[in-house]
């Protein structure tokens, strides 16, 4: 046995309900910027230029501060519910007080998806990064990238694995390393800082809007890239100092630091790199901020971005399996899924089970599927849980007024943030039905299948009387 | 051979050691401890919120 009493009701992590070994909390605000910023921020170094190839240039800045209104009712949201429903498993959680198990199940899902998903993408694209890395480096031969996508997988889970203040601290840091690279690219390039090379008006002229209107609404699909992921803020609740102060606080920041980031980067990389080039994400602009830092001819800048475009990477294939390891624990302690899932290591306080068990997962969808599809499975999944959040915040409000349960924020002009993300999302659902209706159709199909699934056969295990242990009062009208 | 080539079986081998370190850390866990004691998390809460709600409770009666 280990040396230490895992019993001892004083210790940290040691939590009510006959809990004898728990999560462990030990994260302050910064830890919570850091996981949001850090899934996202990959988003703003590639991704989310096809935008300017849907619409052109103006229609991915319209995308860009519309996908900024509905992310920021997201972070709005998520802040208002999570700082009073401070669980691991962040909007399944919420789900599964707020609206019922069926609810909670798909969302659930629509995490464990989306963020295992944008893990394996990640993984790809630091695979991807190295080879490109080899041939700077003057390697001839095809680097084989394999090794390497494991290797990135192996050693984030190894991380996450091995305890949470050292994996959210290890995102802190390249995180801020990444957001500051495109502070400094801005400053250098803009003219801040010496001369600027911007040439917004030449490169414009003739291509306010290439397709219309029709290409604004197309450009929301990859809009979203520039904030997918800050919700996973949500999922750090159980492992924070403070649920009621540092989730709001991070979350909020987080939105924040990502509406400056979007907007410096369409900034830049439109200023510099041709509207044609820049909308290629495949055969042009890969990484439009690395390929402006190589046009600003500064090497130093070169390298900067170089390690940004890596870090951020990293970042968020890190925040990612943190997130999805404890929805799919949260699931497994509730019993929507086996109970096994819902260990917690003794000694690192980590869901360790799940974090080994989605390993494999990652590594299949990262080896043998491509990265458009993994991508857009992720979009999908994400998007439909962001639909997921009006209807929750106004059962929330309905159920427990204001004067009923103490909130550690309470979000502002309810219910407009609701009925705008609403809208938003109906928005997004038919640009995305414009590009991936095939997908769409199959994604919606599978999770039908699913839900069909837990109503006949998995509810019967569910834990249903222990799921619940907030000290929560009736909901009005119950 | 070149550089990039040993950095590749060095990758190969990193990512071998570290998924042996998982699970054997893994199966040694779950041998060292009982599944009841590994199985025990429940929801948390904040204890703050948590006594406010019950004094508003008995407030209200």
């Amino acid at each position: 046995m280990a040396d230490f009493d895992i019993t001892s009701q004083k210790m940290d992590g040691m939590g009510p309900h006959g809990t004898k070994v728990g999560l462990l909390r030990v994260l302050g605000p910064a830890h919570v910027w850091a996981l949001g910023v850090g899934i996202v921020l990959v988003g703003e170094y590639m991704g989310w230029n096809f935008s300017v190839g849907k619409g052109g240039a103006y229609a991915a800045l319209i995308a860009c501060w519309f996908a900024g209104i509905l992310y920021s009712c997201v972070a709005m949201i998520d802040s208002e519910v999570t700082s009073t429903v401070a669980s691991a498993g962040g909007q399944y959680t919420q789900a599964k007080h707020i609206i019922g198990p069926l609810m909670a199940f798909n969302v659930g899902l629509y995490l464990v998806f989306a963020y295992t998903m944008l893990e394996a993408a990640n993984a790809i694209t630091a695979g991807y990064l190295i080879s490109v890395v080899a041939s700077m480096t003057g390697y001839a031969a095809e680097l084989d990238q394999r090794p390497f996508i494991i290797l990135v997988i192996m050693f984030l889970a190894w991380l996450n694995y091995r305890g949470v203040l050292a994996t959210l601290t290890f995102n802190l840091v390249i995180t801020a390393v990444a957001f500051s690279a495109i502070i400094i690219l801005f400053l250098s390039t803009s003219g801040v800082l010496g001369g600027g090379i911007m040439e917004h008006a030449a490169l414009f002229e003739g291509h306010e809007l290439p397709y219309g209107w029709i290409g604004v609404l197309a450009a929301m699909h990859f809009g979203l890239w520039y904030y997918l992921g800050i919700e996973g803020t949500t999922q750090a609740a159980e492992e924070v100092r403070s649920p009621a102060r540092a989730l709001p606080f991070g979350t909020l920041a987080g939105i924040m630091t990502l509406l400056i980031a979007a907007t410096l980067t369409w900034y830049v990389c439109s200023g510099i790199l041709p509207w044609e080039y820049l909308g290629d994400g495949v055969d042009g602009a890969v990484a439009p901020l690395f390929d402006a830092a190589r046009l600003s001819g500064s090497n130093a800048l070169v390298w900067l971005l170089g390690f940004g475009t890596l870090f951020a990477t990293l970042a968020s294939a890190n925040g990612c399996i943190n997130d999805a390891s404890r929805a799919w624990f949260a699931m497994g302690r509730d019993k929507y899924l086996p109970g096994w899932f819902g260990a917690v290591h003794p000694r690192y306080r980590t869901p360790y089970r799940a974090i080994v068990f989605l390993v494999p997962i990652a590594l299949i969808f990262a080896l043998g599927a491509p990265l458009d599809q993994v991508i857009t499975f992720s979009i999908l999944s994400g998007l439909l849980g962001y639909t997921f959040m009006p209807l929750n915040i106004i059962l929330f409000r309905r159920k427990w007024p204001l004067d009923t349960i103490k909130r550690g924020y309470e979000h502002p002009f309810h219910p407009i943030p609701a009925i705008t993300l609403l809208t938003l999302c109906g928005v997004t659902f038919f640009a995305v039905f414009l590009g991936y209706g095939t997908q769409l159709v199959a994604m919606i199909g599978f999770y039908i299948v699913v839900s069909l699934w837990f109503h006949f056969w998995r509810y019967r295990f569910v834990n249903r009387g222990a799921q619940f242990t907030m000290p929560w009062p009736k909901p009005r009208g119950y | 051979m070149d550089l990039w080539n040993y950095l590749e079986y060095g990758a190969w081998g990193l990512a071998a050691l570290l998924a042996l370190h998982m699970v054997v850390d893994w199966l040694r866990t779950d041998s060292t401890y009982s599944e009841d004691v590994l199985t025990s998390s429940r929801e948390g809460e904040i204890e703050a919120i948590a006594e406010e709600h019950k004094a508003r409770e008995a407030r209200h009666g």
